[in-house]
């Protein structure tokens, strides 16, 4: 599964990192994040663009997976 | 019904946290609405019961920075904003602590913030509260608001990043709110250090209590929710995200109905309270600070909550803020109430916004190149 590493990075590019990486692999992939801004509009995009997100922590932040 | 304020992202539908996450923004947002027109009826300049842009301008005067005689006060609602995003994120073990991602070019876009919003004369948030308020030149700025976000919007689109900030020491991020309170214990106990406006906007102010309370209540809900000005209209544009405009819009109606009941409403162009209708230029000091706020990741309101959470980076982009009312004020960049901006007030804005967009512009392709 492809993971894409958004730690440190200010909103909202991490959504837009998971936009652009979901279009080249639709079958879903893992965010990494620290920020709870983030922790909560990437599950929120993933959602609303019709995939299901968990979100677990991990290392000091949170692992956000987006599956089919 | 659960705490609408607190996300639960483990335990609901995330269907659930959609809706509770807008019911909390307007929420917040209604609060704000209200809070404000009760500051304006306990002493705070119309349309000004929160300005961000005004108030660290303000500040900036009391502590000798600009002596523009008029706009001179140590704004309590700006350093209980900082206190209450500082407080509940250590409460909620929240706080995080970090810096690094291009603090210097974070100073320069504060500045140029802040520059744009004294050439309209107001910060986004304040540009709501006029809009409440019947002030029509403030739709001139939304317009202007708007064009700088989506302007904004297609660099991030295009790869924008000022790069990724680091874990810091706690000092660090504890650093800006630990001022803020040196600030606010100073003004008590030596307020002749300071200098106070005897007329004009800085004269006019809440009792230091209500609007110390004022500003930790809005500090506390505004760092829960994630509200922001700039936040709601760049997410529509990006992702089709319409969660935090329902905090924009709440503000809104909010102040709308409160400026109906307490007499304030005034609609039109002419005779509104510290504002003018130069039209291109309220247009294009909104744009700056449109543009300004999608770089810096949230609108000015949005950097002092952020720096109050540990966000040595935003602490940065309000000291430009600051050191940008400053330059306003003592070249003359800033414009006055009824007359509107002078040629210096003009150039700056046009400047800033080229250089906002030369910064856009170079960080941009480094990072397109780098990404190959």
């Amino acid at each position: 599964m492809v993971e894409i590493d958004c730690r440190g990075l200010s909103c909202p590019e991490p959504v837009i990192k998971t936009k652009k990486t979901l279009k080249d692999n639709p079958e879903g992939l893992d965010v990494l994040v620290d920020d709870r801004a983030a922790r909560e509009n990437v599950p929120r995009y993933a959602e609303a663009v019709g995939y299901k997100a968990s979100v677990s922590e991990e290392g000091g932040g949170w692992r956000v997976k987006i599956r089919k | 019904m659960k705490n609408p304020l607190r996300f639960h992202l483990h335990d609901g539908s995330v269907a659930d946290m959609k809706i509770s996450g807008k019911i909390a923004l307007a929420i917040s947002g209604a609060l704000i609405g209200v809070i404000s027109v009760v500051l304006v009826v306990f002493g705070n300049p119309a349309n000004m019961g929160f300005c961000i842009a005004c108030f660290l301008r303000d500040t900036a005067g009391a502590m000798h920075l600009h002596t523009a005689p008029i706009v001179e006060y140590v704004r309590p609602e700006i350093i209980g904003i900082v206190l209450g995003s500082f407080l509940i994120s250590v409460l909620r073990k929240d706080f995080n602590p970090h810096a690094g991602s291009s603090p210097v070019l974070r100073f320069i876009i504060g500045f140029i913030v802040m520059i744009g919003a004294l050439v309209f004369l107001g910060c986004p948030l304040r540009m709501v509260l006029r809009l409440g308020g019947g002030d029509l030149n403030a739709f001139v700025g939304l317009l202007g608001f708007i064009t700088g976000i989506a302007v904004g919007c297609a660099f991030l689109a295009n790869g924008f990043s000022l790069g990724r900030s680091y874990k810091a020491a706690r000092l660090e991020g504890a650093a800006f709110p630990a001022m803020t309170i040196l600030l606010f214990v100073v003004f008590m106990a030596a307020p002749s250090l300071f200098l106070f406006s005897e007329s004009g906007p800085g004269s006019m102010h809440a009792p230091v209590a209500l609007s110390l309370l004022a500003g930790l209540i809005v500090g506390l809900i505004s760092e829960r929710t994630r509200l922001c000005m700039a936040g709601g209209i760049r997410d529509i544009i990006l992702i089709r995200d319409f969660t935090l405009i329902s905090g924009f819009a709440a503000i809104f109606v909010f102040t709308l109905i409160g400026n109906l009941l307490a007499g304030n409403f005034h609609l039109g162009f002419a005779d509104q309270p510290v504002s003018h209708s130069a039209h291109l230029w309220n247009y294009l000091g909104m744009v700056a600070v449109g543009l300004g706020s999608v770089m810096l990741g949230g609108c000015p309101l949005r950097q002092l909550i952020l720096a109050g959470e540990g966000s040595g980076d935003s602490a940065v982009a309000v000291l430009g803020m600051i050191a940008g009312a400053a330059f306003a004020h003592n070249f003359s960049l800033a414009s006055s109430a009824n007359a509107g901006p002078g040629l210096n007030g003009k150039i700056a804005t046009v400047a800033g916004i080229l250089v906002l967009l030369a910064i856009a512009a170079i960080v941009t392709y480094n990072n397109r190149r780098k990404d190959g």
